[in-house]
């Protein structure tokens, strides 16, 4: 049985929406009620049937719609896309990573034959059919890292390691929250990680980075992180905060259940093999306050995560303006019972 | 964690006698697949089951990454070493089964490079093979000097001259012949990095000849594994799992904790990736610090041990382990 992909649009008329299928699958960050930073990395090992974790690189029904958005921010903005010269060698380790993985998990949708450097790449969700030369750029229409993450959810950074530190060498972001690659090109994990409050006191960004350096082939790990997005927008880049900042001061008791958005991030961490680089792609996940609420463990529990987070992150993560209009509305939700542990939706 | 890294059960297809002091095996995967794929300059630690102890010593692969139906290594017979080398030698043959760790690299190439000036002596050529072949397989620059005590012991100065031509550059000791070192260091391209792989005291004196020479620091990279010493036997009690261990002649500390059934994490086994470090609780005696990995300051302090190559002298050693 196949993946039935939406057709919808994440701009413009914002007709995303979740099936009940996919809300069941959402990737709830919390599993406690309330929230603090924590290196909260563990191996990324495939997980339990209609989760996002049953495929180490998940495809889910807006797949072609997510594409389809991704084509268009490119072509406003080619600057989300770049990759230094020492990082092409990276790029075909990372297109090898996610062809395999995706002809491996989804034989219905996707298929990738090999016969030495000669490969052949049938991607049918979107009517790709490639015969291109594995490691010889000029046989295919884009570098080998455009070529597959236009072909792929989430955005991907791909790190050069050396001197002890990670360095933004590489990427494709078009489904940011609030950052820039364009901006943090040629940085170093603690220059790209600079405006993150409390954590470099905490002594987290020393402690993740010597985690993060001695990942090895074969044993990808992973961490979450969120925030929220007024209107089910992807692309919530500084380069077009003009056209969604405002977005954040029209919350009205009558429309957060349509308009506020929780937004995960399933970043994994992957050593790729050629390179030695690290590829850090981060997938976003979007859910309504409507359909979020049809689990009560989750509407509660996000009602006391958000009711009590520390003003300094809720400030850093954009909340400030709307975060009491979400606290009130969930609070209907919220009888005081007590949560059962874990993520799941009960 | 009993690892730092995945394993792989691997069967011995071929050893090469290469010269008197070097043999080279051949592995392969004992299910028929492709070994996976890695960069030049990766090692493997392999597992060497001696009767009732397990020895895990690292070794470069000096394949090309290009190629994984197998993997090679080459190992140097050290006659005075903890037996590492002489089971290598002596008791592993074609057809044996091993096992093997998946590939990691602390000595990457910086592929940001406009040019690689490559500098090896003796066995420390081993990495320098698999990184020529990445780069040769995508037009890289690069230039390997090679220092060697005789012709005979050049291990495979001919196939790198077959392969590489005037690009390798061969100085023997017993011809007299030195590496030019200061002359080399002064005429680079800028964008040259700078990598060095051989005993201790060379990597030193290239180091401090470049840093005299205004290399940046960044674009010196060097392979520094310190092979565990022998040494005096030492006896260490371990807190957390409330055992106390006795370190034998032969035996790392490390090892010595394996043997307890405790498993730390490692990656090098050779002082340099910082997996192992382990916290002193209290001590009465001194410390044989031979790793690469802790600063001055934290060798004197006393409080924190590498247990992968240091070793103790005293009367009591308390580890939090």
């Amino acid at each position: 049985m196949g993946i039935n992909f939406r057709k919808e649009t994440f701009r413009d008329d914002f007709s995303f929406r979740n099936s009940p299928e996919q809300i069941r699958r959402f990737p709830f960050p919390f599993h406690e009620d309330s929230y603090m930073y924590a290196v909260n990395i563990e191996p990324h090992t495939p997980g339990p049937k209609n989760t996002v974790f049953e495929h180490l690189i998940d495809v889910d029904e807006h797949y072609i719609s997510e594409m389809e958005d991704r084509a268009l921010v490119l072509a406003e903005d080619p600057l989300r896309c770049q990759s230094l010269p020492h990082m092409t060698l990276a790029g075909w380790d990372l297109l090898e990573l996610l062809m395999t993985q995706k002809a491996e998990s989804y034989p219905e949708h996707f298929s990738l034959t090999r016969d030495g450097d000669n490969w052949h790449w049938i991607n049918r969700p979107l009517g790709i059919d490639d015969r291109f030369t594995f490691g010889d750029v000029s046989t295919l229409p884009y570098g080998p890292m455009a070529y597959i993450t236009r072909q792929s959810q989430g955005d991907f950074c791909v790190l050069d390691q050396r001197d002890g530190n990670l360095w933004m060498d590489a990427g494709i972001v078009t489904t940011q929250a609030d950052w820039s690659l364009d901006f943090d090109i040629g940085m170093n994990f603690f220059e790209w990680h600079a405006p993150v409050p409390l954590a470099h006191d905490m002594g987290i960004f020393n402690r993740a980075l010597k985690f993060l350096t001695n990942i090895q082939q074969g044993q990808p790990a992973r961490r979450f992180n969120w925030t929220m997005t007024i209107n089910p927008r992807l692309d919530t880049s500084p380069e077009n905060y003009h056209k969604w900042g405002v977005d954040r001061t029209t919350v009205t008791p009558e429309n957060v259940g349509q308009k506020v958005h929780l937004r995960v991030e399933l970043q994994t961490f992957w050593r790729l093999p050629r390179s030695n680089a690290l590829v850090f792609p981060i997938r976003c996940y979007l859910i309504k306050m409507d359909e979020l609420v049809t689990s009560p463990k989750w509407a509660r529990r996000f009602h006391r995560v958000l009711r009590d987070l520390p003003n300094e992150l809720a400030e850093y993560k954009g909340l400030t303006r709307y975060r009491q209009t979400v606290v009130e509305w969930l609070s209907q939700y919220d009888d005081g019972a007590p949560t059962s542990s874990g993520f799941g939706p009960d | 964690m009993s690892a730092g890294t995945r394993k792989i059960d691997v069967i011995v297809t071929d050893v090469v006698p290469v010269n008197e002091l070097v043999k080279r095996f051949h592995f392969q995967r004992t299910d028929g697949q492709l070994l996976p794929t890695f960069s030049g300059g990766a090692h493997v630690v392999v597992e060497m089951r001696d009767d009732d102890r397990t020895r895990l010593n690292p070794y470069s692969l000096m394949s090309s990454p290009l190629d994984t139906r197998d993997y090679t290594i080459s190992v140097r017979r050290d006659d005075t070493g903890r037996g590492g080398s002489l089971f290598m030698h002596q008791r592993v043959n074609p057809g044996m089964r091993m096992v093997i760790s998946s590939p990691v690299n602390l000595f990457s190439l910086d592929l940001r490079a406009r040019k690689h000036l490559m500098i090896a002596g003796g066995i420390g050529i081993t990495p320098f093979m698999a990184q020529t072949s990445q780069l040769a397989g995508d037009a890289g620059n690069f230039e390997l000097h090679y220092t060697c005590r005789t012709e005979t012991l050049a291990t495979y100065a001919d196939v790198l001259k077959g392969r590489y031509g005037r690009r390798i550059h061969l100085y023997r000791d017993d011809q007299g012949e030195r590496l030019p070192l200061e002359q080399l260091l002064a005429s680079q391209p800028l964008g040259t990095h700078l990598y060095i792989c051989g005993p201790a005291g060379m990597i030193e004196w290239v180091r401090r000849t470049a840093a005299e020479a205004g290399w940046p620091d960044d674009t010196v990279h060097f392979e520094h594994f310190a092979a565990p010493q022998p040494g005096k036997p030492f006896d260490v009690t371990l807190a957390i799992s409330g055992k106390q261990i006795r370190v034998s002649e032969q035996q790392s500390l490390l090892e010595a904790i394996e043997a307890a059934g405790i498993d730390p994490p490692y990656l090098c086994r050779g002082g340099v990736c910082g997996q192992c470090e382990t916290k002193v609780i209290s001590y009465d005696g001194n410390f044989l610090h031979n790793d690469h990995w802790l600063s001055e300051e934290e060798h004197q302090s006393g409080r924190k041990i590498m247990p992968c190559v240091s070793r103790f002298e005293g009367k009591s050693l308390v580890l939090e382990r």
